[in-house]
């Protein structure tokens, strides 16, 4: 291997190849939640690849968007797949990131020394609902122009600044041209530039120090004489070729619902965005996709606009903080006492049920029943200091544990 | 694994929940059959829109010739019997009536209806097909109760005949038109299922595809299965 040597004394080609997968050394107990970060990485790659060539057809302008989506679908080679790909990949990233976050959550993963890997892992989550956001106002259909008119305002709600800030962010006094063209330039290269940053330094972090596992058992503890953990098994060929069968499950999955239910019944493609937008025509139900409607419901949870919007930044404000509110030194939640178990349980339930309410109208029992789990949301983390502190955690064994 | 199967089964419900805004609870819409594979229910369906949609409405991100070669026809035979409002068979199904002269003529824009089959879906189309009825106090003289104070007239008046609505609500026959009841259904089936081919025409390719590629997948799996199997054998448990 005479070429390699001759770039390993350029480059440390050989050298990186080894710290980040064939001498990277990750516990040998990963189980079914260790799937989706790999297929995060996956899904980023397949949104910036489809995303490059519908770029190439797509028109930022408001008298062409709506008719360049249709002339993807239809008279570019392959449009309407590459199109799919990339809308079914939207909805996609999100089931990953979110059963990813939860994973995190589930075996204490954000927990000293882990603390940064989950902070930049929650600016690649505020990242992509920026992404996701501008994305959907570009096919300019009723839902991209509503859904961004209602959400801009929002900003309007802070008091001296907000107005102007609103017409800062769209570039006119409505959401208009000016505003699709800078979304445009966000959602193709600003915003993309800054993720794949984000990722870089997530998963830098993540190998300084090693990953968790569902034991949460630190494997650094536990080294032969060469210093490899114990424990710890190669990323390549290990994980690597297991990564590979959950990816073929996975696309599997994902081909079922992109071949044979795209617009996943409303929920991925929304009905009403398949009607131009009209900026005289407001649609009934003004319903955001379905990856931000936990936080729409909390927003429209609280009476007050400038109280509602301040819940909703807060919700996610929260999350940030979980290292530092977290006091159990215990990280995985097979070894936590009964406290943590019910709190996550009242909280998984409050999110699919704020994610439920977000999409009905805001009337009567919905909107009572949207502030009870908006409440149980909140208490999650505010109280999490003290149950943490009371709960009867369990020993933590030396070793992992097999599955 | 039992916590798994919780978390996906919450997760599987909270998915498959109709997505309220898909209709009005209240409308009644009368459940149709799309066939895209049916040939000769879109090419009868193609006639009908033709005739009387293509007048005031276009189609405008359709092409002619793609509309062809997808319905089995030749350019010969989509230029002699189809197109009569454009030259060439590769031209989109515009209209020459300006949306501003439709403004002043029927008091708002008759839609482009290239995706109208996806903002309202097959149901909605065929019900509201079926439920045009006299209305005085309309200035078209007909009203639709799954679109209600619609400023489209009952353009199938001849094929079908005029309903009546009575003080409950139920339409009934006032007159008959050129077609038996069965005939009518049949046609507006037919335009139904038109509407929807030309609201994703792709989705013929998509189906076809569909399958090869999960056929592929589940291949793939049983070559990345025992590859993993065999890598993990020394793997201490």
């Amino acid at each position: 291997m005479r070429l390699i040597e001759w770039i390993d004394a350029r480059f440390p080609a050989t050298k990186f190849v080894k710290a980040h997968l064939s001498e990277y050394y990750a516990p040998r107990n990963f189980n079914f939640w260790y799937y989706f970060g790999f297929l995060a990485l996956i899904i980023l790659i397949l949104q910036i690849v489809t995303g490059i060539f519908l770029t190439m057809h797509y028109k930022p302008d408001t008298a062409l968007a709506f008719a360049s989506v249709e002339y993807i679908m239809r008279d570019v080679p392959w449009g309407w797949l590459i199109r799919y790909l990339h809308s079914t990949g939207a909805s996609a990233f999100f089931v990953v990131i979110y059963l990813h976050m939860f994973r995190g959550i589930l075996y204490g993963s954000y927990k000293e020394p882990r603390e940064l890997v989950w902070i930049f892992g929650m600016l690649i989550y505020l990242t992509l609902m920026a992404e996701a956001f501008m994305g959907y106002l570009l096919p300019w259909g009723q839902m991209s122009f509503w859904g961004a008119q209602v959400i801009i305002s929002l900003f309007g709600a802070i008091p001296y600044i907000g107005e102007g800030l609103a017409l800062w962010i769209r570039g006119d006094f409505v959401v208009a041209d000016a505003t699709l063209n800078r979304f445009f330039a966000f959602h193709v290269i600003a915003l993309p530039l800054v993720l794949l940053a984000l990722v870089v330094a997530h998963i830098t972090a993540l190998h300084e120090v090693g990953s968790n596992n569902p034991d949460g058992v630190d494997i650094k503890k536990t080294k032969d004489e060469q210093g490899i953990p114990l424990d710890g098994i190669a990323f390549h060929p290990y994980y690597s070729s297991k990564d590979l069968v959950g990816l073929i499950v996975f696309l599997f999955i994902f081909s079922l619902i992109l071949f044979y239910m795209p617009e996943f019944g409303g929920w991925f493609l929304e009905k009403d965005n398949f009607i131009p937008a009209n900026p005289l025509q407001t649609p009934e139900h003004i319903v955001p996709l379905w990856y931000f409607t936990p936080f729409y419901a909390i927003l429209r949870a609280v009476p007050d606009k400038l109280f509602g919007v301040m819940a909703m930044g807060g919700a996610i404000v929260v999350l940030f903080l979980i290292p530092w509110l977290d006091r159990s030194p215990v990280r995985s939640i097979r070894y936590r006492g009964p406290l943590f178990r019910i709190a996550l349980s009242v909280f998984t339930i409050s999110f699919l049920a704020l994610g439920y309410l977000g999409t009905q109208p805001a009337t009567g029992l919905y909107t009572s029943l949207a502030q009870f789990f908006s409440v149980l949301y909140f208490s999650f983390f505010i109280l999490m200091p003290i149950y943490t502190s009371l709960d009867k955690d369990q020993p933590v064994p030396e070793r992992v544990t097999g599955k | 694994m039992t916590k798994v199967t919780t978390t996906l089964t919450f997760l599987l419900a909270f998915f498959t929940l109709n997505p309220a805004y898909a209709a009005s609870a209240q409308l009644q819409l009368k459940p149709v059959d799309i066939d895209l594979s049916d040939k000769a229910s879109l090419q009868r369906g193609a006639r009908t829109f033709m005739n009387y949609c293509l007048t005031c409405h276009s189609a405008s991100y359709m092409r002619y010739n793609r509309m062809g070669r997808d319905l089995g026809l030749t350019d010969e035979q989509v230029k002699d019997s189809l197109m009569f409002a454009s030259e060439k068979v590769g031209e989109t199904m515009t209209i020459a009536m300006r949306p501003d002269d439709a403004k002043k003529w029927f008091g708002s824009i008759p839609p482009d209806l290239s995706v109208i089959s996806r903002a309202r879906g097959a149901d909605w189309l065929y019900s509201y097909f079926q439920t045009f009825y006299i209305d005085n106090k309309k200035v078209m003289g007909t009203n639709n109760s799954t679109l209600k104070n619609v400023a489209m007239p009952h353009v199938l008046w001849q094929d079908q005949g005029y309903l009546q609505k009575g003080t409950n609500g139920d339409l009934t026959r006032l007159s008959d038109g050129e077609l038996t009841k069965d005939e009518y259904d049949e046609m507006a089936r037919d335009l139904v299922n038109f509407l929807a081919y030309i609201g994703e025409p792709s989705k013929i390719q998509r189906l076809a595809l569909g399958k090869w590629v999960l056929i592929y997948l589940a291949l793939f799996f049983f070559v990345a299965y025992p590859l993993k199997k065999v890598i993990w054998e020394d793997v201490t448990k």
